[in-house]
């Protein structure tokens, strides 16, 4: 048969070892369009949707950190428990789509696609999340920024699956935020994750739709981690002000059928702001 | 390559003959087993028109590879009732005039069963969030979130 829906890994790594080129479907909710449109055409479908080692999730407390199956569906992760520990990551998938959406898309699926708008991705860069491959070769691990390498281009072989990724537990505050032309069911214009690490006394910032991949804003992070008192909480309006610039500079936005580079790149010194603001409520 | 599988639809066991690989659930619910109600639309998910349950959640089954959802259990608007003996929903959506077109009203009434199984005294932030995949270009929305309200009151009353 063309199409195997998998119920275990092994079952999925053995029907793509025999044909590496098949369909991975997973929620289906980006292969479909492009199959319901025309974009894609296909003889062979691998469905990893119903693997239970893909849709499960583990907590790791003596390490913090979650560790999601590919096939786990935005519909869990915005909700708790995950929600309370992966807390931008739940606020981005809750504004993935609409439910019916949510209801299928895989974290698996949003990484694998690796549109620049990925809602899903921006927070696992700001998160340096682990991305862990499989295939009937054997296992490697892959850091998030590493795996996407272009608009819609990525580390994946013939025949490879991404098994899971692992995703340290929020270890201060943490948010996303997203601009796009309505509330529900939209692709962003603009995307931004900023995640305090209070330990460490550092900030990370990713910005995702401003670029071909996700990125990160180096500069704007060594200003927040030389000027922002973390544990107080505390940024003077000053140290806000240069940390929007700077990511707004880190953008690298294009003009396109959603939005112009110009606007782009004022949205990311509006949401970067108001997201350190957010984070450092004191002045 | 044509495929032969057995979907489960609204509690019965239907054979699908002959399918190309890549149908949607919506089109082989159209167009392989006459099932009407799932209204085909977008094609993309964006308008919830096709919307069905798939093991009991709200999905758009332009989105779902029909040959994927074998051992499902999938519910369309056609095994929520039998003709003339609406469920309380669907008689909420006419008493309340949340009806116009009629276009997109089977991938509501699948919403809002869903939403009320989970909720059931949803706020109206909530209702909202719970139909924001489902696209209406009558109504304004205002009477559909009526109809919601109204099922969840007399579901309310009743259990009172
Ligand atoms: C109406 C609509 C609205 C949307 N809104 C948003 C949005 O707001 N934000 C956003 O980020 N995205 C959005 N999307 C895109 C999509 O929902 C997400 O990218 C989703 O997370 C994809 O997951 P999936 O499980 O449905 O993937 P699928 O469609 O099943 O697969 C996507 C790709 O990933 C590959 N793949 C899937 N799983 C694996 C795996 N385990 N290993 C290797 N490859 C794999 C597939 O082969 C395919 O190339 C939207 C889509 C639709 C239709």
């Amino acid at each position: 048969m063309s199409v195997v829906v998998a119920d275990s890994l092994e079952q999925a790594l053995d029907a793509l070892a025999a044909a590496p080129h098949a369909t991975v479907l997973a929620g289906g909710t980006d292969v479909m369009v492009e199959l319901n449109l025309g974009h894609r055409r296909t003889d062979a479908v691998v469905a990893v949707a119903r693997v239970p080692e893909l849709c499960s999730w583990t907590y790791d407390a003596r390490r913090a950190t979650v560790r999601l199956g590919a096939a786990v569906r935005y519909a869990e992760i915005h909700a708790d428990p995950l929600a309370a520990w992966l807390p931008a990551l739940a606020q981005a998938g809750r504004t993935v789509g609409s439910p019916q959406i949510r209801a299928a898309a895989t974290v698996g699926g949003n990484l694998a696609t690796s549109s620049p708008a990925g809602d899903g991705i921006t927070v696992l860069a700001a998160l340096d999340a682990t991305v862990h491959l499989v295939s009937s070769a054997g296992r490697r691990d892959v850091p998030v920024g590493q795996f996407t390498v272009g608009p819609k281009r990525n580390v994946l072989a013939p025949g490879e699956l991404i098994e899971a990724i692992t995703v340290p537990v929020a270890r201060g505050w943490q948010g996303f935020s997203k601009v796009g032309v309505r509330n529900a069911m939209v692709i962003a214009t603009a995307n931004a994750c900023l995640a305090v690490d209070e330990p460490a006394g550092s900030v990370a910032l990713a910005l995702g739709s401003v670029g071909p991949v996700i990125l990160r804003c180096p500069e704007a992070e060594a200003i927040a981690a030389a000027q922002c008192d973390v544990a107080a909480r505390r940024a003077s309006p000053a140290t806000v002000a240069a940390f929007a610039e700077a990511a707004m500079a880190a953008a690298r936005p294009i003009d396109d059928h959603r939005s112009t580079a110009a606007y782009r790149r004022h949205a990311v010194r509006v949401m970067a702001g108001r997201l350190l603001r957010r984070a450092m409520p004191h002045e | 390559m044509s495929e032969q599988y057995t979907l489960r639809v609204n509690g019965a066991d239907r054979p699908v003959q002959d399918a190309w690989v890549g149908e949607s659930l919506l089109y082989v619910l159209r167009e392989r087993l006459g099932l009407l109600a799932a209204k085909g639309a977008c094609e993309q998910g964006e308008c919830g028109s096709c919307s069905v349950l798939v093991d009991g959640e709200v999905v758009c089954s332009c989105l779902v590879l029909a040959a994927s959802a074998v051992g499902q259990e999938i519910t369309t608007v056609e095994g929520l009732a039998e003709p003339g003996a609406p469920t309380d929903v669907q008689q909420a959506y006419v008493d309340a005039g949340a009806v116009q077109c009629g276009f997109c009203t089977p991938g509501l009434i699948m919403a809002t069963h869903a939403l009320l199984e989970r909720t059931a005294a949803p706020s109206e932030l909530e209702i909202r969030e719970a139909l924001s995949g489902n696209v209406c270009r009558c109504t304004g929305y205002g009477r559909i979130i009526e109809a919601v309200q109204q099922v969840a009151a007399r579901r309310g009353e009743a259990g009172r």
